[in-house]
């Protein structure tokens, strides 16, 4: 059975930074069906259209985060953003407010890293190593599904950039962490494997830190795999103002003969 | 300086409760202006005779503490975002900090010349 093709228009920003070009907008003219998507279209018109358009991509099913761009004025995973979704005939994609701009569509996610990176998103606990030499040194958590509960949604961060492109925060000051670092703050805050809370609650706590979140929502917003990052940052807050509790019990090791 | 190095979770907790408070005394405040009429209220002898009531001196008094915390504060907050350096945090920290406390110094002198204490 054949499918109806159509015909759209693609603009793409263009630009190369190191090369001080003024920017611009490219449009190619893409047949596209009804599942096409817009990293779809955007490869199309690579492949036969203009080679050096500069994208960037990896997985096509939106696990790995690669292909954040802002589409039709929302940032969005071009992979994961059917063309039929947006009711338009012209698709506009444009690199991700709030990141610096390599080329074309691709951004620096350096910062967006280093403040991920700040907020130590990995299990601490001070009676299990970190340095692992043998096997019989390997241990694992009793966690009841409950437990699991309180921070699964948070762990399905893919780190796309998404939220942190569309926070207003983010957009005036540098130095705030963004939605995704201090929603994974949240994520190992509500882990009971992790006693590193107060570590974190020292870094977040600061002049440019969780405060400076106005709560415009706009995280949740944009995210492609359901988290709430504002939710998290508001529980986040509550804990640090002592009106949540966080008498975590912290897991209990299964022994060996368990 | 202890205010400077307060934690921003401890100066939020403030901000919050400041906030809070101000509501409240201010709802108490509109409530003694409809007591009579709004424009006899606002008339110069029952304005100055609210000066000779101790408890609404005491009102008006929190009011100016808590509003003015909550307000320097919030304005130390907008101009926090304007630049990420640490002078400007201290250089704004200190000045938001010594406006509050002249504007909570110059409400209180006319409250007390007000109130003839």
């Amino acid at each position: 059975m054949s499918e109806e093709t159509s015909r759209i228009k693609l603009r793409v920003f263009r630009t190369n930074y190191n090369k001080s070009d003024s920017p611009y907008f490219d449009e190619f003219d893409v047949s596209v069906k009804r599942w096409t998507t817009v990293l779809d279209a955007l490869l199309d018109a690579k492949c036969y259209s203009d080679s050096s358009l500069g994208i960037r991509y990896s997985c096509r099913m939106a696990s790995c985060g690669s292909c954040g761009m802002k589409i039709n004025g929302k940032p969005r995973l071009a992979c994961y953003t059917k063309i039929s979704e947006l009711n338009d005939q012209t698709i506009v994609c444009e690199p991700l407010p709030n990141f610096p701009r390599i080329r074309d569509l691709v951004t620096d996610f350096t910062q967006f890293f280093a403040h991920h990176k700040k907020i130590e998103p990995y299990i601490q606990n001070k009676d299990v190593s970190t340095e692992v030499t043998e096997k019989d040194e390997l241990t694992e958590y009793k966690q009841t599904p409950e437990e699991v509960d309180n921070y699964l949604q948070f762990s399905y961060c893919i780190k796309c950039g998404l939220c942190y492109s569309a926070c207003p925060t983010v957009a005036t000051d540098s130095k705030f962490p963004g939605p995704q670092a201090l929603s994974q703050a949240y994520r190992y805050l509500a882990d009971n494997r992790d006693d590193g809370g107060s570590t974190r609650f020292k870094i977040i706590d600061e002049r440019h830190g969780i405060w400076r979140c106005h709560f415009a929502g706009s995280c949740s917003n944009v995210c492609p795999k359901g988290v709430d990052p504002a939710l998290g940052i508001q529980l986040l807050k509550g804990h640090l103002m002592g009106v949540s509790k966080h008498d975590k019990k912290v897991a209990s090791m299964r022994t060996k003969d368990e | 300086m202890p205010l400077l190095t307060l934690r921003e979770s401890q100066i939020m907790k403030i901000h919050y409760l400041t906030g809070i408070g101000a509501l409240f005394f201010v709802a108490i405040h509109i409530l003694f202006r409809l007591i009579m009429p709004f424009g006899q209220s606002l008339e110069y002898e029952n304005v100055v005779a609210n000066y000779n009531n101790v408890y609404y001196v005491i009102l008006l008094e929190l009011m100016l503490i808590f509003i003015s915390i909550h307000g320097f504060n919030g304005l130390r907050v907008i101009l926090l975002e304007l630049k990420q350096t640490p002078w400007w945090e201290s250089i704004i920290t200190i000045l938001v900090l010594a406006a509050m406390i002249g504007v909570i110094a110059y409400g209180t002198r006319t409250i007390i010349i007000g109130s003839g204490l």
